[in-house]
C-alpha cells in the first residue's frame, strides 16, 4: 500500500495561502537569460579604437561581428574623447563617484558617456540598494519629481476616458498615457483623453500607445502631445522581431522631433528572456545595451525598469534591485528616466510596495511610467503596480516621508466638478464635430463611475465610429480646439492650443521636460537637478509641502470637537455635589471630566448616554442600584473608578472614560489595580457594557462574576483610533478641574 | 528668441479666434528648422551631442510631408528595402538637403546588408 502524499502541516497550509505565493519565482538560469546581473555569458568590457575614431572592438566583440545594436552604439553612442579615461577607470572608483555627493552629476555623466554598455553595467551593478537611491537623487535630470498616469477603460468609452483623465490631472499627474483594447478606437481615445486632461489642469501631456507608425501619425495631427511606445530591445533577434532596427528607430525619433513632439523610448530588463532570445546574457547587461542605444539614437529619455517584463525581472534573485539600477543607468546617460513601477510585478501588496518605495523616496523624473489612475480591471495595459485602489495609499506615503511623488490630494467636490465638465466637454465636441451623440443616462453614469462596470449605458460602437470619422476626415487637434471654443469650453480650448503652440518653441523637446501648471517648461535645461548632499537639491516649496501634507483624511482636535458636539444632548445633567452612599446595593459609576460636557460619543460609536444606560441596566439585572458621578479632578481611569468605588454604598465602582474605556474598581484596591478592565474602547459594544454592569453588580453582592474576555480583532485598532484618542485625552485634560470635585449626574434613559 | 512656426507664422498671431476662423494650419503650430538648430545647440551645451544630432536630422525632416516621413520610416524597417532602394532614398534625401538623414540611410544599407536585414 502506498503511503498517502503527506499534507503539509497547518503552518504551511496557512502560509501557502498568502498572496506572495501566487508569484512565480525562478531559479537563476543564465542560459534562459533568467539572471539579473553578471551572467557568465556577459562580455568583459572593452573598447579598441582604430584610425579616425573607428571602433575595432567593443565589449569583447570585434567590429566584423557587431550586431545592429553594437554597430549603432559604436558609430553614434560613445564619447570617444573620454573613452580611454572612462574605460580605464576602476569599477569601484566609478561606483563611488556615482554615490559621492561631492562628485558633481556632470562629472559622472562625462565619464559614463565614454563607457561601453558592459563597462557602465559593471560599475552600476556594484551599487547596493541605498546607494542606488543616492545615485537616483543625484543623477536624475530634472530637479522636480513628477508622475505619469494610465487612463484607459474596457469599452474605450470617451466620456469615462475624459472623466478619468480630468481626475488624473486633478491628482497632479503631468503625463497621461492611454491605449486601446480595440486598435481602431485610438484617435477617439486620444481626443477624449486630451479634452479630459485639459479640463483637469493646464499643461498635462497626453499620449496614446499604439503601433509605432500609427502613433507618429496621431502626433502629426496634434491628437497627442508626446510619445513613449518606441520600444528598444537588447538583442538583435528581439529587436528585429519587434519590426524595427536602430536606424528605423533613430529615424522615428527624428520624425517626432521634426514635428516638435516630445518622445521617449521604452525598454526594460527581462523582455529578451520573455521573448526567448537573451543570448544567455544578464538582464542588466542587455538593458545597458538598450540604454546606450537610446542615447545613441538621440532620444531624450527612456521608460524602463522592467515595464511589461517587470515580473520576469522580479522573479530572479536581485531582480528588483536590477530594475532600479536600470533607471539609474538611464540617468547616468543623461536621459530622462521614467522609472517603471508600471506593470504589476506581484500579487503581494508588500512586495509591490517594496519594489517601488526606494524610487519614490529617491525621487524620479516620473516615479511611475504608468500609475493606473483607473481601477485595475479597466487598465488596458494590464493592472499597474499602483492603481486607483492605491491613490490614497500613495498620497499618505508621500505625507509619511515628506517626499514628493508628484501627486496631490483632490477633494470629492473638486473631482466631481472636473468629471462633470470633462463629460460635458466631450459630449459637446463630439456633437459639434459630428463624431457621435451620448445619452444623458450615459453621461450621468460616466461622471459617477468608479470604473467602466458602472457605465452600462456605454455603447461600444460610438468610439469606433468616432475614430473612423477622425481618421477619414483628416481632423486635427485644431478642429477640436475650435469645437471646444465654439461650445463654451474656452479655457480648455486655450489649454490645448497652448500645447500645440509649445511645439513651435520646442523647449519641451529637451531632456525630461514637463509643463508645470503655469505652462512653464521644467526640464534638464530649465530645472536642472542640483543635488550635492544634504541641504541641497529638490525640496518641496512650502505650498507644495502643505499640499502633500493635507490629505483628505487628516483631522484636527477642532474637527473632533465638532463631531462630538453633534451628539450633544440634554439627557445627561449635573445635579449637584456628590456625597457618600450608604445603600449596600449601590454601585457608583464615575465618568471622566469631559463626559456630558465636551464628549458625547465613545470610540465604539455608542453615545455616552447609551453606554451609561447599558451599565445601569446591567446593575438592575442583579438587583443593584446605579448612581452616576462625574469625577472632575482627574482623567486617570483607575482613579476615577476608585473615587466612584469609595463613594459607593457597596464599595464597588465603575469607571468610564469619555472614549469608552471602562473598568470595575473596589474601594480597598490601589488606584492602578482593578477587578475588570475593558480596555479596547472601539470594541466595547452595548452587550459588553451590559455585561460589565452585571459583573459590577455581582461584585457588589459578593457573587461570582461571568468571565469575560476583551474582544480581540486583527484590525489596526491603534492606527484607526490613536489620533482620536490623543484629541479626546486633550479635551478631557482641558475639562479637568480638581476644584469642581465630584458631581452627581442625572441621565434620561 | 521668438520662434516662428514651420510655416513662418508668429505663434503670438495664433489665437482661439484665428483657429476658429479656420486661419490656422498644423504647419503653423509645427517647429521651424532654425528652432531645431537652436535646440540642438542647447542640447550640446547640456552634454548630449546625440540629442543634438537628432534635432539636426529632425530639422531636415521639417521640409518633408507627414506621409513622406511615414514612408521613409517604413522603408527603414527590417526587410522592407533592398540596398539599392535605401541608397536611392539616400540620394533623394541628399538632393533635398537632408544630408544627415541621407547618411543614416546609407549606413543602414551597409549594415542591413551585413546583418541580412534587407528585403529578401
Amino acid at each position: 500500500m502506498n503511503a498517502p502524499s503527506p499534507e503539509p502541516i497547518g503552518r504551511f497550509r496557512f502560509m501557502d495561502a498568502q498572496p506572495v505565493n501566487l508569484d512565480g519565482l525562478a531559479v537563476e538560469d543564465p542560459r534562459l537569460g533568467l539572471i539579473a546581473f553578471d551572467s557568465p555569458h556577459d562580455p568583459a568590457p572593452s573598447l579598441v579604437l582604430g584610425p579616425e575614431d573607428t571602433v575595432l572592438e567593443m565589449d569583447s566583440r570585434p567590429a566584423a561581428e557587431f550586431d545592429v545594436l553594437d554597430e549603432f552604439i559604436a558609430r553614434h553612442g560613445l564619447d570617444l574623447d573620454v573613452a580611454a579615461e572612462a574605460m580605464a577607470l576602476d569599477d569601484v572608483a566609478f561606483a563611488q563617484m556615482v554615490v559621492d555627493p561631492q562628485t558633481l552629476r556632470a562629472e559622472v555623466l562625462r565619464l559614463a558617456a565614454g563607457m561601453t554598455p558592459a563597462k557602465l553595467a559593471r560599475g552600476l551593478a556594484l551599487l547596493r540598494p541605498v546607494e542606488l537611491g543616492m545615485a537616483m537623487t543625484k543623477l536624475r535630470a530634472r530637479r522636480t519629481p513628477s508622475n505619469q498616469a494610465h487612463v484607459t477603460n474596457r469599452s474605450d468609452d470617451p466620456l469615462l476616458l475624459a472623466a478619468d483623465a480630468a481626475t488624473a490631472a486633478a491628482y497632479g499627474f503631468r503625463e497621461v498615457e492611454t491605449t486601446v483594447p480595440v486598435l481602431g478606437d485610438a484617435p477617439s481615445n486620444a481626443v477624449a483623453v486630451s479634452i479630459g486632461a485639459a479640463v483637469g489642469a493646464a499643461g498635462v501631456l497626453v499620449q496614446c500607445s499604439v503601433e509605432e507608425a500609427a502613433e507618429l501619425e496621431m502626433g502629426m495631427r496634434g491628437l497627442v502631445s508626446y510619445a513613449e511606445t518606441v520600444s528598444l530591445y537588447g538583442t538583435e533577434q528581439v529587436f528585429v522581431d519587434g519590426d524595427d532596427t536602430p536606424w528605423s528607430k533613430a529615424f522615428l525619433t527624428s520624425g517626432y522631433a521634426s514635428r516638435g513632439i516630445k518622445m521617449r523610448v521604452t525598454s526594460g530588463g527581462g523582455a529578451e528572456a520573455l521573448m526567448g532570445a537573451s543570448e544567455g546574457r544578464s538582464m542588466f547587461y542587455l538593458e545597458a545595451r538598450c540604454v546606450a542605444l537610446a542615447r545613441a539614437i538621440g532620444a531624450q529619455g527612456v521608460q524602463n525598469g522592467g515595464i511589461d517584463s517587470a515580473a520576469v525581472a522580479s522573479s530572479v534573485p536581485g531582480g528588483v534591485r536590477s530594475l532600479m539600477a536600470e533607471n539609474v543607468m538611464v540617468m547616468a546617460r543623461n536621459l530622462e528616466a521614467c522609472t517603471g513601477n508600471d506593470a504589476l510585478m506581484s500579487e503581494s501588496d508588500v512586495r509591490r510596495t517594496s519594489r517601488t518605495l526606494p524610487i519614490l523616496l529617491a525621487g524620479s523624473d516620473f516615479v511611475c511610467s504608468g500609475f493606473g489612475s483607473i481601477q485595475r480591471y479597466d487598465n488596458m495595459f494590464g493592472p499597474s503596480q499602483w492603481n486607483a485602489e492605491d491613490i490614497d495609499d500613495f498620497l499618505v506615503i508621500q505625507r509619511d516621508w515628506g517626499i514628493d511623488g508628484g501627486l496631490r490630494t483632490a477633494g470629492e467636490r473638486q473631482v466631481a466638478g472636473v468629471r462633470t465638465r470633462a463629460v460635458a466637454a466631450v459630449r459637446a465636441v463630439y456633437r459639434y464635430l459630428g463624431l457621435g451623440d451620448f445619452t444623458d443616462e450615459w453621461a450621468a453614469q460616466a461622471v459617477d463611475a468608479a470604473g467602466s462596470k458602472d457605465v452600462p449605458a456605454a455603447d461600444l460602437m460610438t468610439p469606433l465610429v468616432a475614430a473612423r470619422i477622425i481618421r477619414e476626415t483628416g481632423l486635427t487637434m485644431l478642429d477640436v480646439v475650435t469645437a471646444l471654443y465654439e461650445t463654451g469650453f474656452e479655457e480648455e480650448a486655450g489649454r490645448i492650443l497652448a500645447l500645440l503652440k509649445a511645439r513651435v518653441a520646442g523647449d519641451y523637446l529637451q531632456t525630461a521636460a514637463i509643463f508645470d501648471e503655469s505652462s512653464r517648461v521644467l526640464s534638464l535645461v530649465t530645472d536642472p537637478n542640483d543635488y550635492a548632499g544634504p541641504g541641497t537639491g529638490y525640496f518641496p516649496t512650502a505650498d507644495r509641502q502643505a499640499e502633500i501634507n493635507a490629505v483628505r483624511q487628516q483631522r484636527s482636535v477642532d474637527d473632533l470637537r465638532a463631531e462630538q458636539a453633534a451628539y450633544r444632548s440634554g439627557a445627561l445633567r449635573a445635579v449637584g455635589s456628590a456625597g457618600q452612599g450608604a445603600d449596600p446595593r449601590e454601585v457608583v459609576i464615575g465618568v471622566s471630566p469631559a463626559v456630558g460636557r465636551e464628549i458625547w460619543l465613545t470610540l465604539s460609536g455608542l453615545t455616552v448616554v447609551e453606554a451609561l444606560g447599558e451599565l445601569l441596566a446591567g446593575l438592575e439585572e442583579e438587583g443593584c442600584v446605579g448612581r452616576i458621578v462625574r469625577v472632575n479632578g482627574t482623567i486617570d481611569l483607575g482613579l476615577i473608578g476608585l473615587t466612584a468605588a469609595r463613594l459607593s454604598g457597596s464599595g464597588i465602582g465603575i469607571g468610564l472614560q469619555g472614549k469608552g474605556t471602562a473598568l470595575i474598581h473596589r474601594r480597598d484596591l490601589p488606584p492602578l489595580a482593578n477587578l475588570e478592565l475593558y480596555s479596547v474602547a472601539p470594541s466595547v459594544d452595548a452587550s459588553l457594557y451590559r455585561r460589565l454592569g452585571v459583573n459590577a453588580g455581582r461584585h457588589a453582592k459578593g457573587a461570582t462574576p461571568e468571565p469575560t474576555r476583551n474582544p480581540y480583532s486583527d484590525e489596526a485598532i491603534e492606527a484607526r483610533y490613536h489620533t482620536k484618542v490623543v484629541a479626546l485625552v486633550d479635551i478631557e485634560r482641558r475639562c479637568s478641574d480638581p476644584d469642581r470635585g465630584v458631581e452627581d449626574l442625572e441621565v434620561d434613559r | 528668441m521668438i520662434a516662428l512656426g514651420a510655416s513662418g507664422r508668429d505663434p503670438l498671431d495664433i489665437t482661439l479666434d484665428s483657429v476658429r476662423d479656420g486661419a490656422v494650419e498644423m504647419a503653423d503650430v509645427s517647429i521651424h528648422p532654425s528652432t531645431l538648430e537652436h535646440q540642438a545647440q542647447v542640447a550640446e551645451a547640456h552634454a548630449n551631442p546625440q540629442l543634438a544630432s537628432n534635432f539636426r536630422r529632425a530639422a531636415e525632416l521639417t521640409a518633408l510631408g507627414d506621409h513622406e516621413v511615414l514612408a521613409l520610416y517604413e522603408a527603414l524597417r527590417p526587410h522592407r528595402s533592398t540596398a539599392e532602394e535605401l541608397t536611392t532614398l539616400a540620394d533623394q534625401l541628399e538632393n533635398r538637403g537632408a544630408v544627415r538623414n541621407a547618411a543614416l540611410f546609407r549606413e543602414a544599407a551597409e549594415v542591413y546588408s551585413r546583418r541580412s536585414l534587407l528585403k529578401r
